[in-house]
């Protein structure tokens, strides 16, 4: 009997070329301030050494295929900078939570959350 | 030159298209050497592999029942991934 | 909530902007929250990462635009293009920063589009971000295996006698299409010519306007 192991039953779900599809879907949108930034990160975070474009590429496709369907591009690419980072040791998992949950307080809405923007606020007024 | 794409399957982070696997090309140029991602993936000092650029016919790739036998893919592939026909 | 506020301001007092009057997400929290630690640990800078921002959005496919309307009027350049895209897009004046380009020309008989089957490899550091469909796997799926079928999809509906050359885009290279230079342009500026290129001619999965 003769195993199956170098059969392509084995190539991992980002690996798309060739396998079932169906139609394109020709929706496209403008990304948002958020997207842009997230962006942003990964050129500045891989320009300045902290990982690789191939970094980010091993976390996606570790996240899986699920992950493809129910997220978003960028949401994606997010959480792959982050776990990129982290590993980098460019913060601590400590220092993360912290900010999350200080952010997270500052009110509703993204644009609300920005400390950035709260400070415009306050010129503003 | 003739080259085929070696059919493996690691687990992991690699950059060869499982559709172009145990497939034979005919390199079309020789792009030089560039950092292997199968060690930047994973935040190591990587080592320099030659990169090359494969042509592939598409019956090669998908059979004699493929769209048109006319048509090509071309694709970059690492030198450790390929060996001499 | 998003949609039932009445008026127009947000529960600051603020107008809603477009894209931030939702909920946060924890992803949205979550960039925020990376970006504020790199700015506190002066790893990056509040302007540093806005005029990241500016290069994407100074990246178009106008760019690309004019290095394919340069080739179509300047043999000597489209020889410079063909040999390195990436120098020719920098003689233009264009800040591509370490990108690796080859331009690949259609003919008669060669006809070029580019994929990245892996993962979403595009030329954006001179066409900017690319589009929706390009990511998706229907597109990469398909596009190596049944081209064709794909490109009818696109309105492009090419004769058997015309090759089809696909470039997937799996390591270090990224890939430019020349088009070629629509009937009927002979006496076009190059200005003229560049508002006949589109994004989609570029990528393989359309032609230029005609004229």
């Amino acid at each position: 009997m003769k195993n199956n192991n170098t059969e392509d039953m084995h190539s991992r779900w980002h690996d798309m070329g060739g396998k079932p599809a169906g139609k394109l879907e020709f929706s496209e949108h403008d990304f948002e301030l958020w997207e842009k930034r997230v962006d942003a990160l990964m050129v500045l975070a891989s320009s300045k050494g902290y990982f690789t474009v191939d970094g980010l590429r091993r976390v996606l496709e570790d996240m899986g295929e699920k992950a493809f369907s129910e997220m978003t591009y960028y949401e994606r690419w997010m959480a792959s900078i982050n776990q990129n980072l982290v590993e980098a040791g460019a913060y601590t998992l400590q220092e993360l939570g912290e900010k999350m949950a200080e952010v997270a307080n500052r009110g509703l809405t993204y644009g609300e959350c920005n400390a950035q923007e709260i400070e415009e606020d306050m010129n503003e007024s | 030159m003739k080259v085929k794409v070696k059919k493996m399957f690691p687990p992991g982070h690699v950059r060869t298209p499982s559709y172009l696997r145990g497939k034979i090309g005919e390199v079309e140029r020789d792009l030089g050497y560039f950092k292997n991602p199968e060690e930047l993936a994973y935040g190591l000092n990587a080592h320099k592999q030659k990169l090359y650029r494969v042509r592939f016919e598409m019956n090669e790739i998908w059979g004699e029942t493929c769209e048109n036998p006319s048509d090509t893919v071309d694709a970059e592939i690492y030198e450790h991934w390929l060996e001499k026909v | 909530m998003p949609h039932d506020h009445n008026n127009e301001m947000s529960p600051s007092g603020h107008p809603y902007r477009k894209d931030q009057d939702h909920p946060l997400t924890y992803w949205q929290n979550l960039e925020i929250a990376v970006r504020e630690i790199l700015v506190e640990k002066k790893i990056t800078t509040e302007i540093e990462i806005q005029e990241t921002i500016n290069e994407m959005d100074n990246r178009t496919p106008s760019n690309g635009a004019k290095v394919i309307a340069k080739a179509w009027t300047d043999p000597s350049y489209k020889q410079r293009l063909l040999t390195n895209a990436s120098d020719a897009s920098r003689e233009l004046g264009f800040d591509i920063g370490p990108l690796k380009l080859i331009a690949l020309e259609n003919t008669k008989s060669i006809h070029n589009v580019i994929v990245c089957t892996l993962c979403s490899c595009y030329p954006r550091n001179l066409l900017g971000l690319p589009p929706d469909w390009y990511k998706q796997r229907s597109y990469r799926s398909r596009i190596v295996k049944t081209p064709r079928t794909v490109l009818k999809e696109f309105g492009l509906d090419l004769p058997k006698d015309l090759s089809v050359r696909v470039h997937d885009s799996t390591a270090d290279m990224r890939y430019i299409v020349l088009p070629m230079r629509p009937h009927g342009t002979e006496n076009f500026s190059t200005q003229a010519l560049e508002k006949l290129v589109t994004r989609d001619s570029m990528i393989g999965v359309g032609l230029p306007k005609s004229a």
